[in-house]
């Protein structure tokens, strides 16, 4: 047991390149704020090739234990940076040359970090920490446009973190007090000797403060107004980057829990209403971004149930690190559509743009498909092998309630994807603005990347059950 | 051989889409060669086949694909699917015939359709249910956009139902693929695998509910009585030659599924339920005739014609789980006769699908009420509408008999009860005839003035189609040299 730092160089890469982009912002001229994007990326690069490297190397401790550099840590890390770094791309077109612009990077590098701390937390404490460092940046990056209704939604934000941030707190105080430890290594035996309704209720209080930071049931309801109040990159971030390491966090907080508990059935529950509230409520939607808001919701759904299998079922891991990648690239893919269009707000203004700009189209429609579970997208093996999970667990119920929900989800995406190929009328005349470039090929490039995921699924499966 | 006859259309979509350059005539010429050159090679593929033996294909080809759940690219062929990838490229050749008359944006629809044909060719040789689930899927999709993007009428509302309805079907079948893999072992989505071991036997209530699935998602897409109703109004709306792939091709993958997934790897289950999918057949074929009977709309009426026809099939594969002492030689001509009327039943449809799109051309209705002696100004389609008229009726020299007369054959002597069913053929025959009646004969009035009579490309597409359907009837055997040996096969893995 030691520290040994070096095994958390991505984690400390980013941190160090927040302050560099933080301090160099404050010495640069409006115009050339671009370099601290430059530095944020550099970092996000530099820290995601040390994940590759570590990816390839042996399964370490860290921390004196608290923090584990295994497989799934090493996904992780990969999966939150380049997604972040997805995001920075979108950011070059939204927030160029604006006031707050270095400092929104340096935010999004901290909750980064915060995300990939959650992901190699092995010790309640860590998940604790990890869970302040993603949320409080995250307040401040849904207010920093400073319109009404963002900061109407860093406010609900910030009220909900708080109170799951203090249950979560609450739940690893009454864990640690019948249990006398914060690691998961030793929190099984003298959880099951410890009363069941204290257990219970910290594990609860735990589990609520991921779910906080997932997006999921019941502790969604900031989702689809930040989503649909913060700038797009910072939508596109809240909406995937922070789930990666709260979904994983759950994925080992569960493995640590003894079997007198009826864990799998709560979190699969909680799993069933994620996706069935997110996809009820997505239904009316008309702004795409809040529409993609609820999507989200009813995603954690799906991206819980190898949550809920987890040691139950061999392909729980591997599937739920597949979803995660699939998920990640075809959200941010579907993200990168609304910054492209940052002033089309309305579902119906999307009417004609499959004539006029067909690649973004065409990338709209892979990934609102790929959301959907449409094969061959990451997406659909990734439902496919969770839902196998959860069937080869005994859980045939949750299977089938998440092919139900999928074939639920299909309507509203479906909405968005009619009028794409519409003919344009007098109201939404077909010229309309230009796509921004940035996010054009971004999105593009991620459909495709969401596409080749799938097909390459293979690779990806041997890398993530090793 | 196999892997380049599928993916040849989707890549010529891919450079038709990534070359905008390309002007419209040469997009439409395009779509010709390749699906010209994609038919060249099925045939050469058909000459060269022989037949593989029970629990092996021919022109196996097989790539990992997901090893974590042991699911593959695994392709191959036999007596069943070839004789559907070979109709599949007929049809489609005959679609891009008939559009190169066509206006409306025939790049993109030359691309999507390309792309659906790859889809249909690769699910007919699939032999991993994963990968027969990617091209279900994606049949959906592509047929989605067909509608929505070149339909007539209400057709945004059309494409959605037909989506939302055939997605919950397929969403059904995964829920039976899962159902397989689960209770295999060790876990596998191989076909062929799968079918050596029925894992399901010995587990009734398993194998049922297993069963339900797959069977509630292969209904939704043949379609039968009672999830047939998105077929209508999907057919009504879509353009002519989307219809021809619709009616032609993808309800093909419904009644595929019975006889390539639900009777090998579920033998247990299905001589349990065999009984339930006789009567849902007869029902499909008593009620798509009657209804048909009572349309107004040509394209309507030729659309529940398809509930009809693909009852018959229902029936046979049905009556081909009844297991009797002796009767293996009568259920498997039934389902030779179920596959011969798969391959008939898709090109006759296709040509009356597209002939029933010149009249909309022409006229812009369907109503058969707007229409009277149109024989006097298209002679042309008048001789092609009724040899399709009566291909489909069944009428002896034309495939469909061959179809017809081999399912009552077979499925009369092992369930006599099932001669029920023959009052469609007597429905079927009259609508027919009074459809004919009403359209070619009597006074030129209405809407068949002036009705410009089959233009050279629609000629081209639709005599060679109804040509292939004399050529079956009339010399039926090399078709069914191919087809009874596989018939064979899924009788016995059924009586397993």
């Amino acid at each position: 047991m030691a520290m040994r730092p070096a095994l958390l160089l991505p984690e400390i890469v980013l941190f160090l390149g927040a302050l560099a982009a933080l301090l160099g912002g404050s010495f640069l001229p409006r115009t050339r704020q671009w370099v601290t994007r430059v530095v944020a990326a550099a970092a996000l690069v530099l820290a995601a090739a040390m994940a590759a490297v570590a990816l390839a190397g042996p399964t370490a401790v860290a921390m004196e234990g608290s923090f584990t550099v295994d497989p799934t840590t090493g996904v992780a890390r990969l999966v939150a940076t380049l997604g972040a770094l997805v995001v920075l791309a979108l950011a070059a077109d939204e927030i160029d040359g604006s006031p707050r612009e270095s400092e929104t990077y340096a935010l999004l590098l901290l909750s980064t970090t915060g995300t990939l701390v959650l992901a190699g937390a092995d010790d309640l404490l860590v998940v604790a920490v990890g869970f302040l460092l993603t949320s409080v940046p995250l307040y401040g990056l849904i207010g920093i446009s400073g319109t009404a209704v963002a900061a109407e939604a860093a406010m609900k934000t910030y009220l909900l973190g708080a109170l799951f941030g203090i249950l979560l707190l609450a739940g690893v105080t009454l864990l640690y007090g019948v249990s006398g430890t914060t690691s998961y290594v030793g929190l099984a035996d003298p959880l099951a000797a410890a009363p069941r309704a204290v257990v219970a209720a910290g594990v609860v209080g735990v589990l609520g403060g991921l779910l906080f930071k997932a997006g999921g049931v019941p502790a969604h309801f900031w989702v689809p107004d930040a989503a649909q109040g913060a700038g797009g990159a910072v939508a596109a971030f809240l909406t995937t980057v922070p789930k990666i390491g709260a979904v994983v966090a759950a994925y080992r907080l569960v493995g640590a829990l003894p079997d007198t508990l009826a864990w799998p059935l709560l979190v699969g529950v909680l799993a069933v209403a994620s996706m069935t509230v997110g996809n009820l409520a997505a239904y009316a939607q008309t702004d795409p971004r809040r529409l993609l808001g609820w999507s989200t919701v009813s995603q954690v759904g799906y991206l819980l149930v190898p949550v809920a299998v987890a040691g139950r079922s061999d392909l729980a891991l591997p599937s739920l690190l597949l979803y995660l990648a699939g998920y990640t690239v075809t959200n941010l893919a579907a993200f990168a559509v609304t910054t492209a269009f940052p002033r089309r707000r309305e579902l119906s203004a999307y009417r004609g743009v499959g004539r006029r700009f067909p690649w973004l189209a065409a990338a709209l429609v892979v990934a609102l498909l790929g959301l959907v579970g449409t094969p061959p997208t990451a997406v659909f093996v990734g439902k496919l092998t969770t839902t196998a999970a959860a069937w080869d667990a005994g859980d045939a119920w949750l299977a089938v309630l998440v092919l139900l929900n999928t074939l639920a989800s299909l309507f509203y995406y479906l909405r968005w994807i009619a009028p794409l190929y519409a003919r344009p009328t007098a109201e939404h005349p077909e010229d309309g603005d230009p796509p921004a470039p940035w996010s054009r090929w971004t999105a593009v490039a991620t459909a495709g990347l969401s596409v080749l995921l799938g097909l390459g699924a293979g690779v990806l499966w041997a890398v993530f059950s090793a | 051989m196999l892997s380049l006859i599928i993916v040849l259309p989707l890549l010529a979509a891919v450079a038709l889409v990534a070359v905008p350059r390309l002007g419209d005539g040469a997009a439409r010429w395009v779509w010709v060669v390749v699906t010209a050159v994609d038919l060249a090679l099925v045939a050469a593929l058909w000459l060269a086949y022989e037949p593989p033996g029970p629990g092996r294909l021919a022109f196996e080809e097989q790539v990992p694909w997901i090893p974590g759940v042991d699911s593959s690219y695994h392709v191959g062929v036999d007596g069943l699917s070839l004789p559907l990838m070979a109709m599949t490229t007929v049809v489609f050749l005959a679609c891009a015939v008939f559009a190169l008359r066509d206006e409306d944006r025939p790049r993109t629809r030359a691309a999507l359709f390309l792309f659906l044909q790859s889809v249909s060719l690769g699910l007919f040789a699939a032999a991993d249910l994963i990968l027969f689930f990617l091209f279900f899927d994606l049949s959906i999709v592509g047929m989605y956009f067909v509608i929505a993007g070149w339909g007539h009428g209400d057709r945004g509302r059309s494409a959605l139902k037909f989506f939302l309805y055939t997605f919950l079907g397929s969403l059904a079948l995964l829920a039976g693929f899962i159902g397989l893999y689960v209770a295999a072992e060790p876990h596998t989505f191989d076909m062929v695998e799968l079918a050596r071991q029925t894992p399901l036997d010995g587990s009734p209530t398993a194998g049922g509910l297993v069963l339900a699935a797959i069977l509630l998602g292969l209904a939704v897409k043949t379609p039968t009585v009672p999830f047939h109703t998105w077929l209508p109004p999907a057919h009504t709306d879509a353009p002519a030659v989307g219809s021809a792939v619709l009616a032609g091709v993808l309800l093909k993958m419904g009644t595929y599924g019975f006889v390539r997934i639900a009777m090998p790897m579920l033998p247990e289950a299905w001589r349990a339920w065999a009984w339930v999918v006789v009567v849902v057949g007869v029902v499909s074929v008593v009620y798509g005739a009657l209804v048909a009977l009572a349309q107004t709309d040509l394209k309507r009426m030729i659309a529940y014609t398809s509930v009809n026809h693909m009852g018959y099939v229902v029936l046979a594969v049905g009556a081909a789980g009844i297991v009797a002492e002796g009767s293996e030689q009568a259920r498997s001509v039934a389902v030779t006769g179920a596959v011969t009327q798969m391959v008939s039943h898709g090109i006759v449809t296709a040509a009356l699908f597209l002939m029933a799109g010149v009249v909309w051309d022409r006229a812009g209705t369907y109503d058969l009420g707007s229409f009277g002696g149109l024989a006097g100004t298209a002679p042309r389609l008048a001789t092609l509408f009724a040899v399709g008229a009566f291909a489909s009726l069944g009428l002896p020299g034309l495939s469909g008999f061959i179809a017809e007369f081999q399912i009552f054959a077979g499925s009369i002597a092992v369930a006599p009860v099932t001669a029920v069913a023959l009052v469609g053929i007597l429905i079927t025959a009259a609508l027919f005839l009074r459809a004919l009646q009403r359209l070619f004969t009597g006074p030129t009035r209405g809407a068949s003035r002036g009705f410009g009579d089959l233009r050279a490309a629609e000629l081209w597409a639709v005599a060679p189609l109804l040509g292939l359907s004399l050529l079956i009837g009339v010399l039926p055997r090399p078709l069914l040299g191919v087809v009874e040996p596989a018939a064979e096969v899924v009788v016995q893995l059924v009586g397993r």
